[in-house]
């Protein structure tokens, strides 16, 4: 069963086509991946399945139900996570997941908080005002809040960006456990082809708002005759075929 | 669904938000300090011109510091609400957080429910001690109205958010470019809101203009209570009337506006 349906999808900004009618669905409990340069439509994708843009055209199902409609109804069992939307500073990471377990009606917040804490390492950080956390701990508390409502759904836009290999490491294992015991189904934006690569069942590439290919990792690979995903995204960036590489 | 099953998730979303701004102000002193520095001030100048003025002009002095003072401080009450809910609003732009408060299934109408309770705490905390200091140093006890100060002030407060929904709507098309607003608005509408004269004052021209604002009637009712000592209905009726109006526009703008800024993206990008 496919838990986010998306059908001939565009978002036009005056003379630019950011999506150009691009088509996917994502079964149950898989994670599939969104990869392409900057300005590919990745964020642009996300931005629209989780109703924060409106669609130009094309029609969006999340969990059953039309995000044209009835977003709310799905929202409240997703939930996102990118490093460049921010909590507030001054709250402590403590105040800003029960913050976040009052808006998703979360049962039993503190007890909820309290795993987040141990399954994430946070218990050292839970009083600490959120604006005073390193790169790595901030992006482990985004998780934390991404995860408050135990999500069905997970979009993440470049979860790891910005930190350090093994920072990066321990955020891709979390996922990896966490989607292999709760089932969730995620979808992911990211620049990193390892990340993808380890984390993804399907990958679904973009170049200037469209899908230019999709497969799963080993597929792209063996489709481009290639090594790793990072050589296939530039083949792909680059507009070279498996003949002209 | 049963109704409680809707209610009880709808009342938790509006907690959390206000929840967020208490935290908030627990962190912060100068924000807590903010609240109250201006009305105190105001009441202060305020305070002492009318001491000064009353000692010249005799038994008549009394009713003026009344007067002057009871307009200070319930004006106070609208501009305090109108900044409460604009400013609330501003500190999710500020702190980069509405991304996540509109993929939350927080509805529209449950984020204005909540920037309005975040406005009637604002305005309590702010007005309170201008209203003990007024007691304090001046002798003049607000309460005194009775209980026609209710309506008052409720009709102030309605004024103040239907003002700030257009405030937060021009924030939504224009970004925090159009932040001053929150400041800036309704200190412009002072001189047609009648605040410490009778409407009869201003110029022929702009008395329609005045008539059109709650506050100008709240103001010629709150004269009236304190020289005559009665209600005066007509003009309470037509604030009323006057706020449901303003606020069924302020509404449609402010649902039109999030359309638009849905439309183009603006929740995420919103900024300078």
């Amino acid at each position: 069963m496919d838990v986010i349906t998306v059908s001939a999808l565009s978002k036009r900004y005056g003379d630019t086509l950011a999506v150009d009618a691009i088509s996917f669905a994502v079964p149950a409990g898989a994670t599939v991946g969104l990869l392409g340069g900057n300005g590919a439509g990745k964020t642009t994708t996300i931005a629209m399945l989780l109703g924060l843009l409106i669609p130009s055209a094309g029609d969006i199902r999340v969990l059953g139900h039309d995000m044209a409609r009835d977003r709310f109804a799905a929202l409240a069992r997703m939930n996102f996570s990118s490093p460049y939307v921010a909590l507030p500073q001054r709250l402590t990471v403590a105040e800003n997941l029960r913050v976040y377990g009052h808006l998703y009606n979360v049962r039993h917040t503190s007890r909820r908080i309290a795993e987040l804490a141990d399954e994430l390492d946070l218990n050292d950080l839970l009083d600490r005002p959120a604006g005073q956390l390193s790169a790595g701990q901030k992006t482990r508390v985004a998780l934390a809040k991404s995860l408050i409502n135990r999500p069905d759904v997970l979009l993440l836009d470049e979860p790891t960006a910005s930190l350090d290999p093994d920072t990066g490491d321990l955020v891709r294992s979390w996922l990896e456990r966490y989607r292999a015991e709760s089932g969730c189904t995620i979808l992911l934006a990211s620049h990193n082809m390892a990340e993808v690569e380890r984390l993804c069942d399907q990958v679904l590439m973009l170049k200037k708002g469209r899908i230019v290919d999709r497969g799963s990792p080993a597929e792209l690979l063996d489709r481009y005759d290639r090594d790793d995903l990072e050589e296939v995204f530039l083949d792909i960036a680059r507009g070279r075929t498996k003949e002209t590489a | 669904m049963t109704q409680a099953a809707t209610i009880y998730p709808a009342a938790r979303r509006i907690w959390g938000l206000m929840y967020r701004h208490i935290a908030l102000y627990r962190r912060s002193w100068p924000r807590l300090l903010e609240l109250a520095y201006w009305p105190t001030l105001q009441m202060c100048i305020w305070g002492f011109t009318a001491s000064f003025f009353a000692a010249r002009i005799g038994s008549f002095g009394a009713t003026t510091i009344g007067l002057l003072l009871g307009g200070v401080l319930l004006w106070e009450v609208a501009l305090r609400s109108q900044m409460g809910v604009a400013i609330s609003f501003l500190e999710e732009i500020w702190s980069r957080n509405l991304g996540h408060v509109f993929v939350s299934p927080l509805r529209p109408w449950e984020l204005v429910a909540a920037l309005f309770g975040m406005s009637i705490l604002r305005m309590t905390v702010g007005v309170l001690p201008a209203v003990l200091l007024a007691w304090a140093l001046y002798a003049f006890n607000l309460f005194s109205l009775g209980l026609v100060l209710i309506p008052f002030a409720l009709n102030l407060i309605v004024m103040g958010w239907w003002v700030s929904l257009g405030v937060v709507s021009l924030i939504l098309r224009h970004g925090a470019g159009a932040e001053a607003l929150a400041w800036s608005v309704l200190f412009g509408l002072t001189p047609f809101s009648a605040v410490f004269y009778p409407v009869a004052v201003l110029p022929p021209v702009v008395q329609p203009i005045a008539l059109a604002l709650p506050s100008a009637h709240v103001f010629e009712g709150m004269r009236q209570t304190m020289a005559q000592g009665v209600v005066a209905w007509d003009h309470m009726a037509w604030a009323v009337g006057l706020n449901l109006v303003w606020m069924a526009a302020a509404a449609l703008l402010f649902a039109r506006q999030f359309r638009v800024a849905r439309e183009r993206g603006a929740l995420l990008s919103i900024g300078e």
